[in-house]
Parts: structure tokens; sequence; C-alpha cells
């Protein structure tokens, strides 16, 4: 058994298309003295130090442990870095976590960043290396096919990707920190946005932001204020080709799943959690999510978001934020998706309140689907 | 009939400055900014001897302001005229030093109006010989809030055995795999480990250029490996594999790509092929019937 670990602390910036300013040390400063104003404490408060982000490509900065340990009050700490791919922001809070759980630490930070206006994501991940066999456009590119193969598998109709693409954008309304706000969105608006990358539409994919979040990570004889506690942790992995690899569905997610299930003793996802923040940067993402995590049967995905059952309103609300639909600083997007869950059980997350939330679900991905974190955050102790 | 007419006072008129803007324009020539008050309390840059509301003399307090200053208001020069203080675009500025309670007209080298707004920060840009006058300052710039961090790694790269080996065979117009010695999955580019299960690969296969296309996306962004756009990349399943590979359709229209269709490659003259994937222009579909997914 490890020891508990809760997360008393949480802070955001406003996710935006250029933050100009901030240089990159006062954009994770802004996020981390809010995360230790919320939890009432100081950088003296705090242990150890975790930073996440994308890979060095993104904004050319290739060692944010050294050029920010001191922006993050970490001299004469602990301070580490965490590199997953797009799902660096989850695993960057579940390394914190585990030193939690693991009677390292008392009090750990954990943050993660980026400053897509530096530079641009889609160039990071076209290099065009030599002698390489393969032929990818960026992530829309890549993830395109898989997209196709759900819907020729399922048979579900064109427009889901649309009903997504307007509810998470409606949810980010009800979010101050959400970067795309587009009041009065609705299929009309996605369907008149040109396809990108068939059959992803614009605005059926995430925007590029300037943000960071952060985290304050506590053992239980160390919390202070409103804590959320930690149910459960699993990061999994798998390599990107492999033979009879399932790229709609891969196993790594499954297995991650089944494992934090596991762990926070939950045999019904949908009906046990109150709320899930899950990794969806291309909306057809949560119809697939939804069968890859057994929130439904597979096939079945598409049928539930098409029933508002994943709306804020719906009996089991994905990404109330608005998600990485809204905002997406691609090293802390999936930490804001771990921090949008324990905002929820914690009742503070303001206009996007799931009411009651107890238990919830914070999800990223990464890579080309082959990384995966997830943790599960609840209001009592586990 | 048309005449030029040129009026100019030889040498220029002079203007006597009286102590106040004197004593500005003195402070101006040391590259320092000074405004003086009122006895209201206002602080007035460019300074006068009289307070402009009221009438009264001014204080004899000499205040420092700036250097720095907020555009109240602007108007873009597109086309420069010869008096003018910069001869490429700029922008008429007023412009309230930091300190100071009334603002100053300057011109402001922003380089393009774009990167004009109310509220942008200035400096003034000094003239290394100055002589008492305005035009010491040659005139404002924006504050520094961004520069330009150019990284370029140079690296020489080696395919490495494997996919060495793979290139040579597609130098003779052959797509080579390897059959894994302990789960027989067949991978293509040729590797030396399973990916899956780690067992080294020693057993080479020839795989033939025709294949299916499993999934694919129709991209509608350039790309400089695409001869156009919209332009197709695939997973193709190459016969006899078990991993597909990523490549261009070309030969049919992008809308006309299905899952399950039947193509093969199309080759590069054999003259033109090097150890290289470009050997491969793309897959172009055979015309035989769709495999059932």
């Amino acid at each position: 058994m490890s020891n508990r670990c809760a997360v008393i602390g949480v802070g955001q910036t406003k996710y935006q298309t250029r933050r100009l300013d901030v240089s990159i040390a006062g954009l994770v400063r802004e996020a981390a003295l809010r995360a230790l104003q919320d939890a009432g404490l100081t950088f003296a408060d705090i242990d150890a130090v975790v930073i996440g982000k994308a890979p060095d490509l993104f904004e050319g900065v290739m060692m944010p442990e050294a050029y920010l340990a001191d922006a993050l009050g970490a001299a004469g700490k602990p301070m580490m870095r965490v590199h997953t791919a797009g799902s660096v922001g989850g695993s960057t809070a579940l390394v914190g976590a585990s030193l939690i759980q693991g009677g390292v630490h008392e009090r750990v930070l954990v943050v993660a960043f980026e400053k897509q206006s530096e530079s641009n994501a889609t160039w990071a991940l076209s290099t065009h290396v030599p002698f390489s066999a393969s032929l990818v456009v960026g992530a829309g590119g890549y993830f395109a096919p898989h997209i196709r193969e759900y819907m020729r598998r399922t048979g579900a109709p064109g427009h889901i990707g649309t009903l997504v693409a307007v509810k998470d954008r409606l949810n980010a309304l009800k979010n101050p920190y959400a970067h795309l706000r587009i009041p009065g969105i609705d299929r009309k608006t996605v369907e008149a946005t040109p396809m990108l990358w068939e059959p992803i539409r614009y605005l059926e994919t995430c925007p590029s932001s300037d943000g960071a979040c952060a985290m304050v990570l506590s053992s239980e004889a160390a919390v202070t204020g409103t804590p959320a506690w930690v149910h459960g942790t699993a990061m999994r992995s798998e390599p990107i080709f492999r033979a009879g690899r399932d790229t709609v569905s891969p196993q790594a997610g499954k297995d991650c799943a089944a494992d934090v299930y596991r762990q926070a003793g939950i045999t019904d996802p949908r009906g046990e959690l109150d709320v899930a923040e899950v990794y969806v940067p291309f909306s057809w993402y949560e119809p697939m999510w939804l069968e890859n995590l057994g929130f439904a049967a597979d096939g079945e995905g598409w049928k539930l978001t098409e029933s508002g059952a994943t709306a804020l309103d719906g009996d089991i609300p994905w990404n109330a934020s608005g998600g990485v639909l809204s905002a997406n600083p691609i090293g802390a997007s999936g930490l804001i998706r771990f921090a949008e869950a324990a905002l929820q059980v914690r009742g503070r997350a303001g206009e996007h309140q799931v009411d009651g939330a107890r238990r919830a679900l914070g999800h990223a991905y990464g890579g080309g689907a082959q990384f995966f974190a997830m943790w599960i955050v609840g209001s009592e102790k586990p | 009939m048309r005449s030029e007419h040129v009026l100019e006072f030889p040498g220029g008129y002079t203007r006597t400055t009286g102590p106040v803007i004197g004593r500005f324009l003195t402070e101006l020539r040391d590259a320092r900014l000074v405004g003086v008050r009122t006895a209201q309390g206002r602080v007035l840059v460019p300074p006068l001897e009289y307070d402009p509301a009221t009438g009264e003399p001014v204080t004899g307090e000499w205040v420092p302001v700036g250097p720095a200053g907020t555009v109240e208001s602007w108007a873009w020069v597109g086309t420069p005229r010869p008096g003018h203080p910069l001869a490429t675009p700029f922008a008429w500025a007023l412009i309230r030093l930091d300190g100071a309670d009334t603002a100053l007209v300057h011109a402001v080298d922003a380089g393009s109006a774009k990167a004009m707004r109310p509220g942008l920060r200035v400096r003034p840009r000094w003239r290394a010989e100055r002589a008492g006058h305005i035009t010491d300052i040659e005139s404002f710039v924006p504050e520094v809030t961004g520069m330009v961090a150019p990284i370029r790694l140079t690296y020489q790269i080696q395919p490495g055995e494997a996919l060495s080996r793979f290139l040579a065979k597609v130098r003779d117009g052959i797509l080579l795999g390897g059959r894994c010695d302990s789960c027989h999955a067949v991978y293509v580019p040729f590797r030396s480990a399973c990916p899956q299960c780690g067992t080294p690969i020693t057993e080479e296969v020839e795989l033939p250029d025709t294949g299916t296309i499993t999934t694919f996306a129709i991209n509608n962004l350039p790309d400089p490996r695409a001869p156009e756009v919209p332009f197709v990349s695939a997973y193709i399943l190459l016969d006899g594999a078990d991993v597909p590979m990523i490549a261009l359709v070309g030969g049919v229209p992008a809308h006309e790509v299905r899952q399950g269709m039947r193509v093969r490659a199309v080759w590069v003259p054999e003259a033109e092929r090097t150890a290289s994937m470009a050997n491969i222009k793309w897959f172009a579909p055979t015309g035989e019937p769709d495999v059932e997914l």
C-alpha cells in the first residue's frame, strides 16, 4: 500500500494564442504562484519540483529543469523533468504523486507549460529526417486515418465529431481560463470550416495555445485547505509500430484504464465516476476514448456522445472545462486535465462545476496514441 | 506659365528660447528629459513658462521624466516627405513620458502600422551628435518585448544497419521485410528486433510492391513531399507484411481513394533510383476488387 496523496493547490494561466507579456519563466511562475496561493503556501513549503513540457523542438527549450529551477523556487531542492510527448502533463502529475505516495516528500510542486507561439508544433512534428520511410504530416495527419477507421468500423454518422466540437466549446464559455471562446457556436459553425486532414475539420481540432498549469501535491499529514484525494494512478506505453496494434483503441489505453479503475475500486466508470477530463485534441477522440476507457461498449461510444450523456448536464460529463479542444498548450494539456479533475472534486470548478462531483477521472495520451497517463481523484479519502 | 520660387531666410530664423524652453533643450542636448511643474502640481512636457490652463507662471521646479513613455494616439505616415524626421514609414504620435501629465508629439519608428496601438510603450532613440533641439531625439522606438533566438543543429545521420539493408534493396526496386524469429510477424521496413517481443530478427523476406490501403487521410495542407494539395497519405499493408507503411497515394483523385483499395508502388525510372524511399513516387490503384477489411 502506498501513502495517501492529495491535490491541495491548483494554478492555471489564461490560455491564449500568444502571451507576449511574459517570458517562459514568467509564465510558469504565474501558474506556480497561483497553485501555492490556492494551497496557502509559499515556495519555502515545497520539497521538490517536477516539470513537464512538450518535446524540445516545440519551443526550442532543451533543459527546462535547468533553465527554470530558480524560477520555480527549486534552488537547493530536487528538480526533475518528465518527457512523454503529449501525455507529459499527466505523467508529470503522476511522477509528483509517486514521490508523495512513496513517502519521499511531503509536498511536491508539479508544473507543465507550453509557449506554442514561440515556434510551430506542426513543423516540430514533421522534420523529415533523412532515410525515413514514413510520411506523416503533423498530428492531424497522423490521427486522421485512425479516426477514419473508427468511423468505418462503427458506422458512426459523420456529424458525431461536430457534436463534440460544439459541446466542448460551449463548456469553454463557462471556463475563464479557456482559450477558444466562440459564443453561439453550433453545428453549422463547425461544418462551415474547411477540412484540414479529412475527416478532420478546422473546428474539430485543438487550438495552439500559450499557457501553464501547476498543482501542489501533498502527503496526508501536510494537507492544507481543501484536498482532492488521489484514488488511483496509472501509466502505460506501447510501441508505435507493432504487428496487430489496434491504433483505434490501443491496448495501452485499455490496460491503463483497467489498472486505475482497479486501484480506485471502479467497475462501471460511467456509473461510478461523476465527471471526466479526457485528452480529446480532435473531436472524434471523444467517442473513441469512450470505448477505449470502458465508458461504452465497442462500437457504442458515438451513441453515448450523440445521446448527450457527455454534455455538462449529461449523466457523465466529459471535459466540462472545454477540454483540449478549447485550450492546448501541449506540454500542459495533460496536467490541465488532471488539475480540472481535482478542481471538480474540490468543488472549485466555478461555472463549469458538475454538481456534487465526488470522483473524477483525469486522462492524457501522447505520441502516436502510445503513451497513456490517468488518475482518479475523489473528495473523500481512499 | 509656372516658375518655382524659394523663400528661405538665409541661415534660418533664430528663436530665443527663454529660460524654460532653454532649460528643456539644454537637458535634451545632454540626453535628459525634464518637465516643469505648474502651481497646480502638474508636470508639463514639453514645458512652458506658464500653465496653459490658468495662465499662471509655472513654478521653478524641474522634474526628470521618461525616458520611456506611452503612446496616447497616433497617425501613420505611409509616404514620408523630405522634411519628415524619418525617410521610412513612421507614426506621428502623442507620447506621454513617464512622470509627465501632458503628451509631446514625436515620431515613432515602429516598422509597420500594425505595431502601433494606444498604450504602446516607447523609448527615445538619441542622436549621437546633439545640438539642443527636439530632433536630438531621432525618433521614439517601441520597447523590447521579444527577440529571435535562431537555433540550427547540423547532424550527420546514418541510417543504421537494418535500415541500410532495406534502403539498399529499395535501390534495386525491392521492399525488404523481416520475420520475427519468435512471433513470426513480418515487419517492413526490415528491422533488427521485433518491437512487440524484442526478439532479434534475422530472417529477411522480400515483399511484393502491392498491398491494401487500410486507412488514410486526405491532407489539405501543403507538404514538400507531396506534389499537390489535396494529397492522400495512407496506411498500406504490403502483401505478406503484418505492419502497414505510411505512404503517398497517387494516380487517383483524392476523394476516390477507399479503405480496402488495392495498390501497387509506382517506381521512378531505374536510372534515377537511389537508396531512398523517394524511389517510390507513390502507390497507385491496381484496379483489383477492394479487399474486405
